[in-house]
């Protein structure tokens, strides 16, 4: 056991000192804190940028209205009576950032036409299609002679309520916030998984790479260093999602109230964070536990990758079916997938956030999780055992059986 | 008390790496361990260590099978050379002393007692990348000993460095041994085991071709190699009842004879038709021993 925390403590340390992981949480923190003021930010370059318009009305009308329900803020018309070919030549020269041709239709409704130099930003024009849009409209009404309160009745939408029966059943406003929590959470759960995963098996490729591992396992037992490596990088994972976790809270706080409110984090039952801490961690330990095997299965770090492949692909098709659950939470499939022990830790996580699960279904998916958790780690020590003593090509299912073999008699 | 090897087989799949091995290291004596490579001396040292479990026989340390509560008592210099290499020296001596079951505070001044001795006290914090592969293969040596183990297990330790260093290593292990270390090590060297060890064993594709005591081998070998320098007839010794084998050198000859009787009925036999300067009975090399047993050079 002793050495159990030897293991831990050293893999947290040397990680946590390490120049690459420093530097990668610094920038990632600049990164949230750019995130979380990205509205700021976006002003910031954009608030004196104002588009010059040319606007060329053939209709005699329709200009003053324009003007008048155009955003003043980002652009700016003025009216000019040159020729067409003229104008365009002087959005070519830079005088004008475009140049709008306003005309009639055959029915008497507006047409028109936007030039610029390139038209890859759609702001410009769409705010003037939008506003075009609107007097077309108000035209179209006034030929057909309606008044504006027929107008007010055409546009109104259906009032439509959505009212859950069942008693614990979330209203929908509250399951508009869990939803946006559940997706954040999963999102976080799958971010987590693929990054540390990963950290996982390169941290025991890189002791079986340089040869270090033998040593090791000859003074310390392959499990209790197998889960030493797991918790230290779980523990270096935790840390630096806290660091991440507090950045952004702080930075949302600050600034980005809105987001924050939109996110629906202030009315958030208790149980959901609960449920998200321990299905958070099983799942953690699962892929872990997973990945850490298929490191010890290759002798070179630049194998890492193609080893854990299958292990990633397996996280991402969680995601997949779980973000593809956020609309369809009970739908069969959902249900049914989330007792596969794999999928459990999203599935059942975005089950219980978004809809009542029976307690005995959510216990059942507890067990399996456990029981897998268990099998996984019995294989994966015989694995990682025979494992780091094995140096060669690859072959992960080949490797495998080789490993375990190397551990009987 | 001692470490004993009873009827062990190590089969991986169809191929079998040691085959029936029967060895005993006394207590306090060096082993040496001899093979080409892919004999079964790393697999042997292996399953020495619990890292590999034996197809068949038992290991026994003392009169008890070894696993990780015992792993205090035993130091392991692996073949393959393997450090953090983006760990600093004395760092990393640590986290292996205390891995070892060394506590924080005996290590440091054991720690540089053995970088003092290599002459590379200036490299306690430098990364071990930085250093040569003869000073990486130095810590790697310290990292096996620094706990004082009993049972001192080497694969290959004088393999990749230079002369100097070689002597600087053979010191630190008969060092070792004289503070009553059991130590058991391999090599291809022949001349290194004949150097070091009271105790052989030569292994050819996982069986053990020559075992036991070096002396004792020598001896029951019989055979010994005698040398004579001087001018005179050699020639007619080629005949010499005894004389097995028949080398003229430079400056004289070089006989295997069957026995020391011969060598005294030889000695009679030249006295008065040779002027010699040299006469030297010798014992055979692990060398000889080796061809006779196998018939064949080794390596």
């Amino acid at each position: 056991m002793n050495k159990f925390w030897l293991v831990l403590g050293h893999t947290y340390v040397t990680k946590l000192k390490a120049k690459a992981f420093l530097i990668t949480t610094a920038i990632t923190c600049l990164l949230i804190i750019g995130l979380a003021n990205i509205k700021t930010i976006i002003e910031f370059f954009t608030s004196d940028e104002q588009e010059h318009v040319a606007v060329i009305d053939r209709t005699e009308s329709l200009y003053k209205a324009l003007e008048k329900q155009v955003n003043r803020e980002e652009i700016t018309l003025t009216k000019i009576t040159d020729m067409e070919d003229e104008a365009k030549r002087a959005v070519k020269e830079g005088e004008w950032d475009g140049l709008l041709i306003l005309s009639m239709d055959a029915e008497g409704l507006p047409e028109a036409a936007y030039y610029a130099n390139t038209i890859a930003d759609n702001r410009t024009p769409e705010e003037l299609e939008r506003v075009l849009n609107e007097l077309k409209t108000a035209l179209s009404a006034a030929k057909i002679g309606l008044t504006e309160e027929q107008m007010a009745v055409l546009y109104q939408p259906v009032p439509f309520q959505k009212v859950a029966l069942e008693e614990n059943a979330k209203t929908e406003e509250e399951l508009n916030q869990a939803r946006s929590l559940v997706y954040v959470l999963l999102f976080a759960m799958y971010m987590f998984v693929l990054m540390y995963g990963g950290m996982m098996a390169t941290e025991v490729a890189t002791e079986k790479s340089s040869r270090v591992m033998e040593i090791l396992v000859s003074s310390v037992s392959p499990v209790q260093h197998l889960f030493g490596k797991i918790i230290g990088v779980a523990l270096v994972s935790l840390t630096q999602f806290f660091v991440f976790f507090a950045v952004g809270f702080t930075a949302l706080k600050m600034n980005g109230q809105e987001l924050w409110r939109f996110l629906g984090f202030d009315n958030v039952s208790m149980s959901i964070w609960v449920y998200a801490l321990i299905f958070f961690l099983l799942g953690y330990l699962l892929y872990a536990v997973l990945f850490a095997v298929l490191g010890s299965l290759v002798s070179r770090v630049e194998d890492v990758q193609s080893a854990i492949t299958p292990a990633m692909i397996l996280v991402i098709v969680a995601f997949m079916i779980a973000m593809s659950g956020l609309n369809m939470p009970e739908s069969a499939f959902i249900i049914g997938a989330s007792f596969i022990p794999f999928f459990t830790p999203m599935l059942m996580f975005l089950r219980v956030g978004l809809v009542s699960v029976p307690m005995w279904e959510v216990a059942l998916s507890f067990a399996l999780l456990l029981a897998t958790i268990a099998v996984l780690i019995y294989i994966g020590a015989k694995v990682y055992r025979g494992g780091v003593l094995m140096y060669g090509r690859m072959n992960i299912f080949k490797d495998m059986k080789q490993a375990v073999q190397l551990t009987k008699k | 008390m001692s470490l004993e090897i009873i009827d062990v087989t190590k089969r991986f799949g169809q191929t079998t790496a040691v085959d029936h091995l029967t060895l005993t290291v006394p207590e306090g004596k060096m082993f040496g361990l001899l093979g080409a490579n892919g004999a079964g001396k790393t697999t042997t040292f292996r399953m020495i260590l619990g890292l590999l479990l034996p197809t068949e026989g038992t290991i026994r340390w003392q009169g008890e099978s070894i696993d990780y509560s015992k792993s205090h008592l035993i130091g392991y210099l692996p073949e393959e050379r393997g450090l953090y290499p983006k760990l600093k020296v004395q760092e990393q001596l640590l986290y292996l002393g205390r891995l070892r079951g060394m506590k924080k505070a005996d290590i440091v001044p054991e720690i540089n007692r053995w970088l003092e001795r290599f002459h590379i006290r200036d490299y306690a914090n430098k990364r071990v990348e930085e250093l040569s592969k003869g000073n990486q293969q130095k810590i790697q040596f310290i990292a096996a000993v620094l706990h004082r183990p009993n049972l001192l297990i080497l694969d290959e330790p004088f393999s990749g460095l230079d002369p100097v260093n070689v002597e600087l290593l053979k010191e630190a292990v008969l060092d070792l041994k004289r503070n009553g270390t059991t130590i058991v090590f391999s090599s291809h060297r022949m001349e290194h085991v004949e150097e070091l060890c009271e105790h052989v064993c030569i292994l050819r594709s996982g069986q053990a071709i020559v075992s036991g005591a070096l002396r004792e081998l020598k001896r029951s070998f019989g055979r010994k190699n005698l040398l004579i320098r001087g001018e005179g007839a050699f020639e007619e010794l080629k005949d010499f009842p005894g004389v097995l084998r028949y080398n003229q050198t430079a400056e004289g000859v070089r006989l295997q004879i069957a026995n020391e009787e011969t060598a005294q009925a030889i000695f009679r036999h030249i006295a008065d038709r040779v002027t010699v300067r040299l006469f030297a009975l010798e014992e055979p090399s692990l060398h000889d021993i080796f061809i006779e047993k196998v018939g064949a050079a080794y390596e």
